[in-house]
């Protein structure tokens, strides 16, 4: 049922004419991944990570991937990689890349033309990410040497020249220090540094923030903004945390239980919600609560990923689960051009259902922000 | 802020020695807090905000200063029999219920360890119904007892947490980042569980945490700390409504709030300590509104006003 050309659309289009329009001048898909299966063998048994996982990254867009643990945000990104770890397979799928189907390769040879040059990635913990016996110049050094082909004084300069970048004052002092000597905030300039220095296309991002202080954060999703613009490069950005999404990205994709379940604008995603699911992430968020009434909450957990699940995944959390949520999985419904969801709601034959308060009150917001938006004319796009 | 002074921080500072140099991790800090009120202490990591609830639950030995519970003095050589009392009276939940929880004993004997030491019960039925009862107040079965913490999931293992607190029947719980390990869903289950204990039970929180947002939530006041100093303090909406203190407002700037276009409109504000010029004078603690304390000079004070 899934797979983006079996979209189906939606009767109650919540979106303008303005968003169709959008979507026929959108950039090309640099990064494709189409109804992704991986698994882990765990145990003797067999854990079903990504149960056809798809999503497009755009050239020069940031895409954020929400999701609580073990929706499987991480092992997505990393399949983009190659990077699973050894007891985890692509059983079928595929992550379309410059032509190719990343989920072929089967050679660690394959691998390396693609991983840290093209596609790099940056992750929580940036103490785990250097190596501490080594300056750290000369690891970003060492690195932009091998995926560049530079030699030691170009690659040097280049280094010196990536770390000014990224914010680090005084990068020939800087160079010839060890990452012990860094603050948590600069060891993490200087794994962006890394990833940076090869010029790679995509850079995804795994909560790299998420260890760090907030005024520090901030800094970080400052640079890492401005180095998408100048640079150029496609980001995908992993997270929990709704707020960065809101602050870094221009689109967002909500995965659940091993499948993206919405995807769309992050105004759409935000102001406008139709999973079930995304309403209650939202909804449970205190920042958008009214203090002294209780917040809503999601009972239960995730279903087990050891088990077949059938239907929604979200079902048996859900209070307002339809019958037909047990027992068909739903397929992704088009709200807009650029706006999808996976729920039976969307389907003509649904009953309208109405959504928590706090969504509500999201909707009013979308509808001020498109009143500011004409307001300011026909800037347009904001992508 | 109406009812009783439930707890009083007086000039408080907590020095540790590393090496041969003292570090000051708290200084000269001052606040109170009202029985029935949720005062939240918020910081960066090293802002010395855990060191303030080690201190006041007797952790960490304080330098200078004093900390008193309902009128009587509870930091530095105290009686016996009022470090007990304190001991019962004053609870905390921890930050990552993963760790905080012993691996090896079941759900019955964690809940119950403070019974225990402290003979809270008359026989073994009394003992079995308070840990029920603390079970049931937290949203677990009481049948979970018997199990041990690694089959319960982070949210549950945070309400074993809490139910841990509360079969003690405290007045005060001093929560160390409670939420902050927890899923965004799991979250709302917590905040929702510990607002309703605080209605039903009128407890008073501690609330020790790095998020402003989720703190504006839950909180009655809050009190903004930077380098072991307390440089602002009011009441949650004056706080969020006007911010005076340059970190303060550089703190509000930096939290991400979930909205695209609030955020685009955003601009970050950098904080720099040393725009204060405190050579001459020293700062002081200054009444800028009824309720809202700034640190600073007379001078900021009046250049701040003008903002």
């Amino acid at each position: 049922m899934s797979g983006a050309s079996k979209r189906a659309v939606a009767v109650e289009a919540g979106g303008s004419g303005a968003n169709s329009d959008a979507a026929a001048t959108l950039p090309k898909p640099i990064l494709e991944a189409r109804d992704l299966h991986v698994s882990f063998s765990l145990r003797g048994k067999r854990l079903t990570a990504l149960r056809g996982a798809s999503l497009e990254l755009r050239k020069g867009e940031t895409l954020a991937i929400v999701g609580e643990s073990g929706s499987g945000k991480s092992v997505f990104a990393k399949s983009f990689l190659g990077m699973l770890d050894k007891n985890g397979r692509v059983d079928s799928g595929g992550i379309l890349f410059d032509g190719m189907d990343l989920a072929r390769f089967s050679k660690e040879k394959e691998w390396l033309a693609i991983r840290g040059k093209r596609i790099a990635m940056i992750f929580q913990d940036p103490m785990t990410a250097l190596n501490p016996l080594k300056t750290v110049g000369e690891q970003i050094r060492e690195a932009a040497a091998l995926h560049r082909g530079l030699d030691r004084k170009a690659s040097r300069l280049a280094v010196l020249e990536t770390l000014e970048r990224v914010g680090i004052s005084d990068p020939e002092m800087r160079y010839r220090q060890y990452p012990h000597e860094f603050s948590g905030g600069m060891r993490q300039r200087a794994v962006i540094a890394t990833a940076v220095a090869c010029k790679p296309e995509v850079l995804i991002c795994d909560e790299p923030t998420t260890a760090l202080d907030v005024t520090v954060q901030a800094q970080i999703l400052d640079l890492i903004k401005s180095l998408q613009r100048d640079l150029a490069m496609s980001v995908i950005f992993i997270t929990h945390d709704l707020g960065v999404v809101a602050s870094v990205a221009q689109r967002v994709a909500v995965m659940y239980s091993g499948q993206v379940i919405e995807q769309g604008t992050v105004e759409e995603v935000f102001y406008d919600p139709r999973a079930p699911y995304t309403w209650a992430l939202l909804a449970s968020l205190p920042q958008l609560g009214v203090k002294g009434e209780e917040l809503y909450s999601i009972s239960g957990a995730p279903p087990s990923l050891f088990r077949e699940i059938k239907g929604d995944a979200f079902a048996p959390r859900n209070p307002n689960a339809l019958e037909v949520d047990f027992v068909h999985e739903p397929p992704e419904y088009e709200v807009s051009g650029t706006h999808w969801a996976k729920t039976w709601l969307l389907d003509p034959r649904a009953p309208k259902l109405e959504p928590p308060a706090s969504i509500k009150r999201l909707r009013e917001r979308l509808g001020q922000v498109r009143a500011a938006d004409a307001l300011r004319g026909s800037e347009g796009g904001r992508l | 802020m109406t009812g009783e002074t439930i707890l009083g921080v007086k000039d408080l500072s907590v020095t540790f020695r590393v090496g041969r140099k003292d570090f000051k991790a708290v200084n000269r800090v001052n606040f109170d807090i009202a029985r029935g009120e949720t005062l939240s202490l918020v910081g960066e990591s090293g802002s010395g905000k855990t060191t303030i609830g080690r201190a006041i639950l007797r952790v960490n030995p304080v330098s200078s200063g004093e900390i008193t519970w309902k009128g009587e003095r509870i930091s530095g050589k105290i009686p016996a029999e009022r470090e007990r009392r304190l001991r019962q009276g004053i609870q905390m939940i921890f930050q990552d219920p993963m760790a905080s929880l012993n691996e090896r004993a079941k759900i019955d004997y964690i809940v119950s360890e403070g019974l225990l030491n402290f003979h809270l019960f008359k026989n073994e039925a009394e003992r079995r119904a308070k840990v029920e009862k603390a079970l049931l107040d937290v949203g677990l079965l009481p049948e979970f007892a018997s199990r041990f913490p690694h089959e319960f999931s982070g949210g549950q293992r945070q309400r074993v947490g809490i139910a841990r607190a509360l079969v003690m029947e405290p007045e005060l719980l001093v929560a160390d980042e409670p939420i902050s390990a927890l899923d965004v869903s799991i979250r709302a289950q917590v905040i929702n569980l510990m607002n309703r204990l605080k209605r039903e039970r009128g407890l008073t929180y501690l609330f020790i945490a790095h998020d402003l947002s989720v703190v504006r939530f839950i909180s009655d006041r809050i009190a903004v700390i930077y380098r072991g100093r307390i440089v602002e303090l009011a009441s949650s909406e004056a706080l969020f409504a006007k911010p005076i203190h340059p970190y303060t407002r550089s703190l509000l700037s930096a939290v991400p709030v979930p909205d695209p276009e609030a955020e685009r409109a955003k601009r970050h504000i950098a904080y720099d300590a040393s725009v204060h010029d405190y050579s001459k004078v020293e700062p002081a603690w200054i009444e800028a509104e009824p309720g809202h304390f700034v640190l600073g000079t007379e001078g900021e004070a009046r250049a701040w006003a003008s903002l």
